[in-house]
């Protein structure tokens, strides 16, 4: 019995000996790479990840980005400026209206009309709205996630009288497309305000059930705590923004911190962080911010003024030329658009910044060395939205 | 052999009428589960109604149409599948709940056989599911169900254990590894000196009573311990390639075990089909299996409770809750009871 390693003859002894040394060797156990997406339960859309496995253990995780791309910067090009409005519902379809806040704002700059006090603060009541409804799907959805059935339920059916209330000022419950440049397309129905502070104590009641529910969990805690850490500086420097960023300790509000806009400065409220940066914290962060977005609709509407809710706008809008970037704070985080007008009806050139594509590109960093199951945490904690991301 | 027949029977009549009510068993315990707990009360709990129209009263169809509907469903196989195996893992996870059923007495006669080392056959035959779950997983040739698989083994180590540590206490109170034999044990006992209510095992055995529910709910892979067919994490785990009248035999299987492990704790715990204090036998056979099931339900709606309420536990946290957790507790439980019955 001879054996041949290279070409060098070994002879039986020496093959006995060589036996032995490999048992002491660790198993030698291929990775396995895991396509998670296109069409997965867990990525809310068509975010696919691929997913080198040693067992269940992340050695390298890859976004792949792109599968809803609609080209809608491309778009707006072919677009009047009252037109673009209905693609924009469509970047983040789940806080449509706060979409719209940027971009009509950009063109009032470049056309220097400015939103009478009604309209600017209708706008901002319906920006927290969306807020508010976002965030309650958020808010049951991240249990859904970590295995809990009931919570999105919960979730989705206090999250309906925020979406009524929508519909019933703007007609519509996802894409309202309610703004125009210089004002509203309506003023608010009869009734609205009365109904609109019902709903928010139905939003603090689904708040403390859903904290109740899954914050309290011991299981919530175990799968959630010190999962998925985003150190502050190294989140700034991937352009995270909004709650995720502020759930790593950064103290940075666009509606506080940013340009001045809508009724904001106008309003008194408290910006939340939390100092761990976990998927807890950015949990945390979203219930408080959900809390204080109901706060400031109740500050809103108790200061809501009269007037007319259009300002005088000619005809045929034509945006002067000029280029102009606006940014606020969305639910999702920091959006802003850059627009550059040659004085037609239609942007010249349109650049969207949308904050869950800058949150995703996180997520190489933040995957590598976690369980599969945390994957799921993280990407749900992490909030995005695919249109946000492809646009 | 059974008293309320008349009629002389010989043995083959008894064994075809036997196996015809355990087949028909596994089923009924998977749509009476499926029904109440995962239509009704799931629903209620999400404040929804869940199926309200099929049938008329409350969707009571629903199960039985949706039965139906996967029967005539076309049986998709995967190209790569290891088509024996993968045919054959549905058929070994529900055999296993099917052999459960064997042991467990609804009433002084009703059963089909009294084994003396019933606990352990029971134990030992519902672990065989985990077989057709790695078949199931192995023979998809896919990477979820894999997952998922290996998944269910790992699980199964770690709880097999406490399972079994939190019966043995039962069988030391009860001097009997035949589940008969710890029914009468928990009807004719006294607590204190009081006969009253028998002495169901849980008032002694409750320590027992919990960890034999925690097992039980991850040997059921349910929430929190249904990492093997997580949907949010592997879409359905080993379940992900099946279609139609494999993925109910799945399903059957699921509720069945369920159902199995409901009378199963019922008998352990709760004292049975036994009512203390009733000697006729022939009353005893005619209302045993109401008083099995009204206290199997009890039991059912416990764990389900939990499944529709908790969040899911990762693989590695499942691990140390079993090996630091329940199996030091399970070794106390038996060590405490050891110790009384020896001395008391």
């Amino acid at each position: 019995m001879s054996a041949r390693a290279g070409d060098v003859e070994i002879a039986p002894e020496d093959l006995r000996h060589l036996a032995d040394a490999q048992l002491n060797v660790e198993l030698d156990t291929g990775d396995m790479v895991l396509n998670l997406g296109p069409q997965h339960p867990a990525t809310h859309g068509t975010l696919r990840l691929v997913v080198r496995l040693d067992g269940e253990r992340v050695i390298a995780a890859d976004p792949v980005i792109g599968y809803m791309h609609r080209g809608y910067e491309k778009l707006t090009e072919f677009r009047t400026y009252p037109q673009v409005t209905t693609l924009i519902n469509r970047i983040d379809w789940l806080s449509s209206f706060a979409n719209e806040v940027p971009f009509i704002w950009g063109a009032e700059q470049l056309m220097e009309i400015e939103a009478p006090p009604r309209a600017v603060h209708i706008r901002t009541i319906l920006t927290e709205l969306s807020r508010i409804a976002t965030f309650l799907l958020f808010l049951g959805e991240m249990g859904l996630q970590v295995g809990a059935l009931t919570p999105p339920f919960l979730g989705f059916r206090d999250r309906e009288h925020v979406l009524n209330l929508i519909e019933a000022a703007t007609g519509g419950r996802f894409h309202p497309n309610f703004n125009r440049i210089g004002g509203l397309k309506d003023d608010l129905p009869w009734g609205w305000i009365g109904e609109t502070r019902d709903t928010m104590r139905i939003v603090f009641d689904a708040c403390n059930t859903l904290e109740d529910l899954l914050m309290g969990n011991e299981i919530f805690e175990l799968r959630t705590r010190s999962i998925g850490i985003i150190p502050g500086e190294l989140g700034a420097g991937y352009g995270v923004s909004g709650s995720n960023l502020r759930a790593s300790g950064v103290d940075w509000d666009l509606r506080r911190d940013g340009t001045p806009y809508l009724a904001y400065p106008e309003l008194d409220f408290k910006v939340w962080t939390h100092s761990d940066g976990d998927s807890y914290a950015r949990y945390w962060v979203r219930l408080q911010e959900t809390r204080e977005s109901a706060r400031m609709v109740i500050q809103l509407l108790d200061q809501l003024p009269s007037g007319p809710i259009m300002a005088k706008v000619p005809r045929i809008i034509k945006v002067p030329e000029g280029e102009v970037w606006t940014e606020t704070e969305n639910p999702l985080g920091q959006m802003g658009y850059y627009i550059f007008s040659k004085g037609a009806t239609g942007p010249f050139r349109t650049k969207i910044r949308s904050a869950s594509f800058s949150n995703v590109s996180i997520l190489p960093w933040l995957l590598r060395g976690v369980y599969v199951p945390d994957v799921i945490t993280i990407l749900a904690s992490l909030y995005f939205i695919l249109g946000d991301i492809d646009r | 052999m059974i008293p309320t027949l008349a009629v002389e029977v010989g043995w083959g009549t008894t064994l075809a009428l036997k196996t015809l009510i355990v087949l028909g068993l596994v089923p009924f315990g998977a749509l009476v589960l499926g029904y109440t707990f995962l239509l009704k009360m799931m629903s209620h709990m999400q404040s929804r109604l869940g199926p309200m129209d099929p049938g008329g009263f409350h969707g009571w169809y629903q199960l039985i149409g949706d039965g139906l509907k996967f029967i005539q469903k076309e049986d998709v196989m995967p190209a790569k599948a290891d088509r024996r195996v993968f045919a054959l893992a549905p058929a070994v996870v529900v055999v296993s709940t099917f052999l459960v059923f064997v042991v467990l007495p609804a009433g002084p006669e009703l059963v089909v056989s009294d084994l003396d080392v019933g606990v352990f056959y029971a134990l030992a035959v519902s672990s065989l599911s985990v077989v057709g779950v790695l078949m199931a997983g192995w023979a998809s040739a896919n990477k979820f169900a894999l997952l998922g698989a290996l998944r269910a083994a790992a699980q199964l180590i770690a709880y097999e254990l406490p399972l079994l540590l939190a019966v043995v206490g039962v069988v030391i109170q009860a001097d009997s590894m035949s589940l008969q034999g710890i029914v009468s044990a928990q009807a004719n006992g006294e607590i204190f000196g009081i006969g009253l209510i028998g002495n169901p095992f849980i008032l002694t055995q409750f320590v027992g009573f919990a960890l034999f529910l925690v097992a039980a709910q991850a040997e059921l892979t349910q929430a929190p311990f249904d990492m093997p067919v997580a949907e949010s994490e592997l879409v359905a785990g080993y379940m992900v390639e099946y279609t139609g009248f494999r993925f109910l035999f799945f399903f059957i299987g699921e509720f069945g075990t369920a159902f199995a492990f409901s009378a199963l704790a019922a008998t352990l715990f709760l004292g049975g089909w036994a009512v203390p204090g009733l000697d006729n036998e022939g009353l005893s056979t005619v209302i045993g299996p109401a008083v099995l099931f009204a206290k199997l339900m009890a039991v059912a709606f416990l764990m389900f409770w939990v499944r529709f309420t908790y969040p899911r536990l990762r693989e590695d946290q499942l691990q140390t809750l079993a090996w630091k957790y329940l199996i030091p507790i399970g070794l106390a439980n038996i060590l405490v009871t050891g110790a009384l019955k020896v001395w008391i």
